[in-house]
């Protein structure tokens, strides 16, 4: 797997990956922008508008139509937050060309449907078409709103909502329900125009075609994005990283008509994150105290004393955080809470055993290797890639690394970690507790 | 084994049988460094009734999928921890004609093959276990019953067909499970895990003559031959009800549209029945559609909707459904389509445009390894060559899909199924 990465024009990169290997290729343009209150909703609904339609196949029917033609390939919009890079997007996923039935190239045509849906869509008086930006202004608002019916989720977001609350980190990458009702065509429009001039774009190819030619294919949308924006080069992507509490821990609670309460914690990771040493660490103690069945939260909080329905850790490595979610019967909260840091306190005196660390271990490894046989997988390994800065080999030189970790790396990254917000889901009626 | 190479999709499968009948299937793919093992019993949901060389018998609806959960249990343990602990990711499922289990791993392969096929060959129920996973596999039935789409979906059903087992839910029922006993999952697995009606499929890059070794070694059982299987005999063509509609706790009526078909054959003949109805299911209410994007156009169905093709032993029917304000207005629009694409046909280009897409779908699909496993499974119990799919499409010319709108996809044919929001409810 030969994996290339170079710079197009001023501030437009392109990643290839030249396998054999997928019966499918991907291609895709995502734009990188500091993820911004005020701002972060009408970039949101960019991709979603561009997707409905552009100047030779103007509806959604027509896409689709063209879509079919190519083999049924699929061009979908894409909204993520990676650190405070808020990024944007069309994922084209296309049947490789070895497979046509006969013979013939989709990876030229693909290639001219995603730049005209970038570079030229559906217009009406020289801005987006009003009925399409307010179709997709209500799935965003509806998208917003959704966020709420998965409580296990919601109490996550509403946790780094508050323990970020001043950072960019704390914004959602659809932004803020009032901020996406406000959306008109101009102010969506302005927002298309400010990513084009401006924002980083990265160019994503995995498949079986040579470099020569994805260089080729992509060479009109490249001149397209140079047309608009010049010799400017955009700003670099950064992401404030607070390595430890700034204050005692604060708790948050929220009452809404649930049955089973949510308590999410949120620690600092001391500042252990991808492109330092400790990443792997970080990773690996992230695994060995909860990140999977047999990892502490899960073997002692969940099964041995059944304080918790699920209790399980994750770690943002780019913005050098940990948080733990749990979900626990409304009077339990304090004795869950407890016995979650009792667990991390056995992590920082080192009391696992080496077949603990070994485990861990094997499953942080298995998730690197096994993104080597997933294109989606490698697509956002070397997005995290572009929005750090940080390119230090691919996801098996990762896994190579997460090999040589030792139970004192892993005793000094739980040393770092500390709390700094509590949030506590807790049902209505019941204000007398939490 | 014997190796067949499938050009124009660009892979190699292995293929062997031991003495005692159990079907061996290798993908071998250079270059992955994940691999995946599918052990599959022809059995499932549908076959409640058969007979295994002692007379027909009749047994409560449930079992196959009871098996599947009582399986994982061993003399020292539970094979899924086990699984774990070793680095591999496992899991099972029962479908309406067929029961599998599974994992994925990136080390450790051959011991997790021999765990698979250990585990699923003996098994080891107490009475006492059997009473438990009662409650649990109640409390789980008891959760689907709230689930709404699945039950519209069961309602079509019985408005199609008159005594098919697919009638009936893969799971069973509160009652009928309450008749399992240990005694009836050790009959039922020695009739239907007996290794001439089960297969091994492996994808990844393995060797093909050492994944035959293991299974040699594990699998030593001779068993009997597959058992013979009842569905309740030949139905009529037509549905049995055309209409019927309930209320559930739902915020949008939900509704499904089937169409009873020919019951499917086994053989090549049954692949084609599957690429032309698959086709047909796209030309009708696909994303590209002219049907589909007047209704969402109308506000009639929205992007909550699919349409697909569907066969299991027994029976095929096609179904389409979703969300929608007023079902009946859907499925007039469809009915009204139907008899238009069989008397006037498809422009060329687009079904053309169609062709390709499925095809170009169906390749895709090879990407992943569990669907890549499944199908090269269910296509050996089928008796059909799945991965010969490209040259069939290349023979299907717009007439015989044509002919298939007409023959088909007739008013007599069809059922409409709704489920309503409760009065008063949201």
């Amino acid at each position: 797997m030969d994996v290339i990465r170079e710079p197009l024009a001023p501030g437009v990169f392109l990643t290839a990956i030249r396998t054999g290997k997928f019966k499918s290729a991907t291609l895709s343009a995502t734009f990188l922008t500091p993820l911004e209150r005020g701002r972060a909703s009408a970039n949101a609904a960019v991709p979603f508008i561009l997707r409905r339609g552009c100047r030779e196949w103007p509806t959604m029917e027509a896409v689709s139509a063209r879509l079919d033609e190519l083999y049924g390939g699929m061009l979908e919009p894409t909204v993520r937050s990676k650190g405070e890079t808020q990024c944007l997007g069309l994922i084209g996923s296309f049947l490789d060309d070895p497979y046509t039935l006969e013979g013939e190239s989709v990876l030229e045509p693909a290639a001219g449907l995603l730049a005209q849906l970038l570079l030229e869509p559906a217009t009406q008086e020289g801005i987006f078409r009003p009925d399409y930006v307010d179709g997709e202004r209500d799935n965003l608002l509806l998208a917003i709103r959704a966020q709420m019916n998965d409580k296990r989720q919601y109490a996550t977001l509403r946790l780094i909502q508050e323990m970020c609350r001043t950072e960019a980190y704390g914004v959602d990458r659809y932004g803020a329900e009032e901020e996406a009702a406000a959306l008109t065509p101009q102010s969506a429009w302005e927002a298309y125009q400010e990513l084009l001039a401006s924002a980083q774009v990265e160019l994503h190819y995995c498949g079986s075609a040579d470099l020569q030619r994805v260089r080729q294919v992509l060479a009109p949308l490249v001149e397209g994005l140079r047309a608009r924006r010049g010799e400017r080069t955009p700003a670099a992507l950064r992401c404030a990283v607070v390595d430890r509490p700034q204050g005692p821990v604060r708790t948050v609670v929220d009452r809404l008509d649930v049955t089973q309460g949510k308590l999410c914690m949120g620690f600092r990771a001391g500042g252990a994150r991808i492109g330092r040493e400790d990443y792997p660490a970080l990773l690996v103690f992230n695994a060995l105290y909860g990140g999977t069945a047999t990892s502490k939260l899960f073997l002692n909080v969940r099964e041995k004393l059944s304080l918790c329905y699920y209790a399980s850790a994750s770690t943002d490595p780019v913005k050098s955080l940990c948080a733990v979610s749990s979900g626990v019967e409304f009077d339990r909260m304090d004795q869950a809470q407890e016995e979650i840091l009792t667990q991390l306190e056995a992590v920082r005196a080192g009391a696992f055993t080496d077949e603990e660390l070994k485990s861990a271990k094997q499953a942080v490894i298995h998730s690197f290797k096994s993104a080597l046989d997933s294109r989606s997988r490698l697509e956002q390994f070397y997005l995290t890639a572009a929005v750090t800065g940080v390119w230090d080999g691919g996801p098996e030189e990762t896994a190579r690394r997460v090999e040589s970790v030792t139970a004192q790396e892993v005793v000094r990254i739980a040393q770092g970690i500390e709390l700094d917000t509590v949030y506590r889901l807790m049902g209505k009626g019941d204000e007398d507790r939490a | 084994m014997r190796e067949t190479r499938y050009e124009k999709l660009g892979m190699d499968i292995f293929q062997g049988s031991l003495d005692n009948g159990l079907r061996v299937i290798v993908d071998k793919r250079p270059g992955y460094g994940k691999q995946f093992a599918f052990f599959a019993t022809r059995y499932g949901g549908l076959d409640t009734r058969f007979d295994a060389g002692e007379g027909w018998w009749d047994t409560p609806a449930g079992v196959a999928h009871f098996l599947e959960h009582k399986l994982f249990d061993t003399k020292d343990g539970n094979a899924l921890q086990l699984m774990a602990a070793n680095g591999a990711d496992p899991n099972a499922f029962t479908a309406f004609g067929i029961t599998g289990y599974f994992f994925q791993c990136t080390q450790g392969f051959e011991e997790n093959l021999r765990t698979l096929l250990g585990f699923v060959t003996e098994p080891w129920f107490t009475p006492e276990s059997v009473a438990k996973e009662q409650g649990i596999i109640g409390q789980e039935i008891a959760m689907g019953d709230d689930e709404a789409e699945t039950e519209v979906f069961y309602d079509l059903l019985g408005c199609l067909y008159a005594h098919h087992p697919v009638r009936t839910h893969i799971a069973g029922t509160q009652e009928s499970i309450s008749h399992i006993t240990d005694q009836t999952l050790y009959a039922c697995h020695r009739a239907f895990y007996t290794p001439a009606n089960m297969v091994l499929t492996v994808v990844g890059d393995v060797d093909p003559q050492g994944v035959l070794e293991i299974a040699r070694q594990v699998v030593t059982g001779q068993g009997g031959p597959a058992p013979r299987r009842d569905y309740g005999g030949e139905e009529g063509s037509d549905a049995v009800r055309h209409e019927t509609s309930r209320s559930m706790e739902v915020s949008t009526p939900l509704f499904q549209v089937g169409f009873k078909l020919p019951v499917p054959q086994d053989g090549a003949q049954r692949l084609r029945d599957q690429l032309v109805g698959a086709l047909a299911a796209d030309l009708l209410a696909g994303d590209a559609s002219p049907l589909y994007n007047r209704l969402y156009g109308q506000g009639l169905v929205n992007r909550a909707f699919s349409c697909g093709y569907e066969d299991y032993p027994g029976c095929a029917f096609l179904a389409l459904g979703g969300e929608s304000r007023d079902p009946a207005a859907v499925r007039d629009a469809v009915l009204d389509q139907c008899r238009r694409l069989g008397s006037e046909g498809f422009d060329p280009a687009w079904f053309e445009r169609c062709k390709k897409a499925a095809y170009g779908g169906m390749v895709s699909q090879l990407n992943s390894f569990e669907n890549t496993a499944v199908e090269l499974a269910q296509g050996y119990f089928d008796g059909m060559d799945y991965l010969t799919f490209p040259e069939v499409f290349r023979t299907i010319r717009p007439q015989e899909v044509q002919e298939f709108f007409a023959r088909c996809l007739t008013p007599e044919r069809c059922a409409l199924a709704v489920i309503t929001p409760k009065e008063g409810g949201r």
